[in-house]
Order: C-alpha cells, then structure tokens, then sequence
C-alpha cells in the first residue's frame, strides 16, 4: 500500500468543443471545475448526490450528473454544457417553447432540463407525454408543477420535426 | 459536500485494474458509473484513499448472447441493457427492470457490474439476477472465479468480492419462459422500490404454469427467490385462483423487517398485489411484446 498523493493533476479538457487546461485536484467535481475554473455558471449545483438533475451535462453526448463525476474522468471526452445550447437572441426550440409555455419561473431547475431534453429529443423525436414525465422525473423544479415543461417538450418536439406548434 | 482527498487512477486495462488494487489493498476503490459511490464520496460516507476508473476498460462493456446463456459485461450501462435488442429479444425482463433504474440521465452512467457490487437490498438488477440464476465472473489475484448471484449477495451492501477483486462479467442462463414481468411499487417516481417482483414462466399448450421463477426485492436484506411458491405454481392452471393463491402464499412465506415508516404487513400486503399485478401483466402482455 503506497501514501495517497494529493497534488494537483493537470487535466486538458474538451468542454462545449473548446479544450481548457486546468490544475486542480483529483477530488474536484466536474460541476464545480465547470462552474469556478472554466466560468461555465450555467451548470447549476443544487443536491449535490444525483437527485435534483440542475448541474446535468453531456458526456459524451449523453446526460450524466456533473456532481457525480470528477473533472480527472473527463480527459479524453467531451462535456457539453447548457452554454452550447442557443444564445439570448437565438434561443433553441426546446428554450423557445420553455419561454412562451412558461416552462420556468425562477430557472435554478432549466439548464439541466434543457440538457436533458436536447439529447432525450434526438433519441425520441416523437415522444408521449407519458414518456416525457418519465425522463422529466429526473429533474426537481420547484416552481412550475411541471406542468408547463411537459407541455414545452411536446411544443418543441413537433416543432423539431417540422409540424406546426 | 464535498469528497475527501483521493489519489486518481485510470487504468487501461483489466489487468492494470487488478494490478492497482493488489498495490493498494483496501484503501483502494474501483468506480465505474459511480451513481452509488458518487453520493457516497461526497457525503464522506466512503473516504477511500486511491480511486481506481473502471470506465476505459470498454472490452468489458458488452452485451454478447451464447447458445445457452446471455452474457452481460460488469461495465454494460443500465440504458444499453434497457435498449439492447439481444436483451429485448432473449431476456426482455432484464431490460424492463433496467429501464426502471433511477432516472434517464443515472441509466446513462449507471452499470451492471456496480450494481451488483453495491448491493442495495431493493435495487432492480440483483434482484433479476438472483431470480434468474444468474452467475457472476469474478477476476482477482487468485485468477477468475464464478459465483452464483443468490451466494454473491450476503447482506445489506455486503457481498462475496475478496481484496483486489473486479466483477467482469453476469450470465443469465437461456432460454426462460416467455412469460415475464417486472412490478415495484416506490413513493416516489424513480426511488428504489418498497417492494418489487420479477416472475418469469412458460406455459404449456394446456395453459399450465411450467418453470416459474419468482423473486422479490426489499422484503429481507438481499433479494429473495422463492423456491417453495414457484413448486406450488408447477402444472397448475394460470388462472385467477392460482395467481391469488400463489400471491397469498408469497405474502405468508417473507418476513419483512418492520419499521415506523414501512411496517411489515404493509410491506406483506405489498408483496401479495405485486404478485397479482406481475401475473397478470405477464398474462395479458401481446406475444413478443
């Protein structure tokens, strides 16, 4: 059995398409290296255990829990964070109908619904609101009842595939 | 919340996997999807000294039917078993119990193999190993080994994995009856279940039951198969009388722990509606559905 080592690591990482050096710790939470070391603040840090779904991102593209996962596993894999979906003036159409179904008030929850949903939405472009609230289960908003983000995936969805909504 | 300092470790391969952990004995701990482990470290209730990432050895992410057995790679995650088509087409209980792991995003990381090690008593994929007869493979310092899931699972978190130990693989054994279900009852969307049933059987050209097998997840410290109910069940007609006698017989045959919040006869009545539900829905679902 050797002593622990705690030093810093030097990590390259491919976030949004851009790579980043960064020196931090082994023990450092994706989300928190997203959020402090590469100013990403979008990803959000609620729970802190996998339950609440805010600081959900892309690995690879697929959603995975950003506070269940050390920035050290990412070498070698592309993180995607909410900040590579839409800008204020050109919002996605999953962001555009969150707005007009009113799919959000205070916003903590979004980031890592519209996450989710811009990659469960490629998988399943034609998904039931059953279906819907399965996947949205893993994401707490307290605001809106959820009610309107079902409504706003739907929205987005037909829209994605080019019916009229 | 935040993890106590570890030293990081990325393997490449299985055998620098085994290698790490024989160097660092227990203070080492292996992570592969880490949605167990993960909230563990950050809550400081696992403080291991070195972490050992499971996630390059993608040879052991691999979903592989043989003539008589399906085997499962130790790092396959839980949406590709909920997806895979060899799981749809020859163990589509396996892929029903997975797709109700959790949430979308924790199948995404989540695995089998950690799964199994983590041993909590109500998750889903022990229990179908344990119901199916499933064997784990085991490679350590002694070489590999094999183990019956139902001897794997010893406790609450506790299970049959010596020092320097690595699950690589499960092997649910084919074919099974072509009748299935799955049925879990939790508070809460996505929680781990108070109570769940997976049944699988085949029926005969008569109707009659053939070859049951039946566990129960969250009414003891490790998943349950009931061999003395699927006996009861061999040769009898699958209809409601059987099913209800069957469940009662289930409800009499577990002892849940009783607690304030869950008491046992809930827990019992629980287990006997689930057995309902399971054989109905194993009954009534479309052939190769």
């Amino acid at each position: 059995m050797t002593a622990p080592t705690h030093d810093p690591l030097t990590l390259s990482l491919s976030v949004n398409g851009e790579t980043h050096d960064v020196r931090v710790p082994a023990r450092k939470l994706l989300s928190d290296v997203l959020r402090d070391d590469l100013g990403l603040t979008g990803t959000h840090v609620g729970c802190e255990h996998g339950v609440c779904g805010a600081c959900t991102v892309l690995i690879d593209g697929r959603p995975a829990r950003a506070c269940l996962t050390f920035a050290a596993q990412m070498e070698g894999h592309e993180v995607t964070t909410v900040e590579a979906t839409g800008r204020p003036d050109a919002l996605s159409a999953l962001q555009q109908a969150l707005h007009e179904e009113h799919g959000l008030q205070c916003g903590f929850c979004t980031p890592g619904i519209v996450v989710t949903f811009e990659h469960y939405l490629r998988e399943n472009p034609d998904p039931t609101a059953e279906e819907v609230r399965d996947v949205l289960s893993g994401n707490l908003c307290r605001c809106t009842g959820y009610q309107n983000i079902v409504a706003a995936v739907l929205k987005a969805a037909a829209r994605m595939r080019g019916e009229a909504a | 919340m935040k993890p106590a300092p570890f030293t990081y470790h990325r393997p490449a391969s299985l055998a620098e996997a085994l290698a790490l952990l024989r160097t660092h004995g227990p203070a080492a701990k292996p992570i592969a999807g880490g949605q167990s482990l993960g909230p563990m470290l950050n809550m400081r209730l696992a403080r291991p000294g070195h972490l050992i990432d499971l996630n390059d050895l993608i040879e052991l992410d691999r979903v592989r039917v043989k003539e008589d057995m399906l085997e499962i790679g130790a790092l396959t995650r839980h949406h590709r078993l909920a997806n895979a088509p060899e799981v749809q087409r020859s163990l589509p209980l396996l892929g029903a119990a997975a797709a109700s792991i959790g949430h979308y995003a924790i199948r995404q990381r989540g695995t089998i193999g950690g799964s199994l090690a983590h041993a909590d008593p109500a998750a889903q994929l022990p229990l179908i190993a344990v119901t199916l007869g499933a064997t784990l493979v085991i490679s350590g310092p002694a070489g590999t080994r094999e183990v019956a899931a139902a001897d794997f699972l010893q406790s609450i978190m506790t299970v049959d994995l010596r020092d320097g130990e690595l699950i690589t693989a499960l092997r649910f054994p084919l074919p099974v009856g072509d009748r299935w279900a799955f049925e879990a009852f939790s508070r809460r969307h996505g929680d781990f279940a108070l109570v769940s049933v997976a049944l699988s059987f085949a029926r005969d050209a008569e109707g009659k039951i053939d070859a049951l097998r039946l566990g129960l997840g969250g009414v003891d410290t490790v998943p349950l198969r009931l061999p003395e109910i699927e006996a009861r069940a061999q040769g009898r007609l699958a209809d409601e009388d059987t099913i209800r006698d069957l469940a009662a017989a289930t409800a009499a045959a577990i002892a849940p722990e009783d607690s304030e919040q869950v008491p046992a006869v809930y827990r019992r009545e629980l287990a006997e509606t689930l057995v309902i539900r399971a054989f109905q829905s194993a009954l009534t679902r479309e052939e190769g559905a």
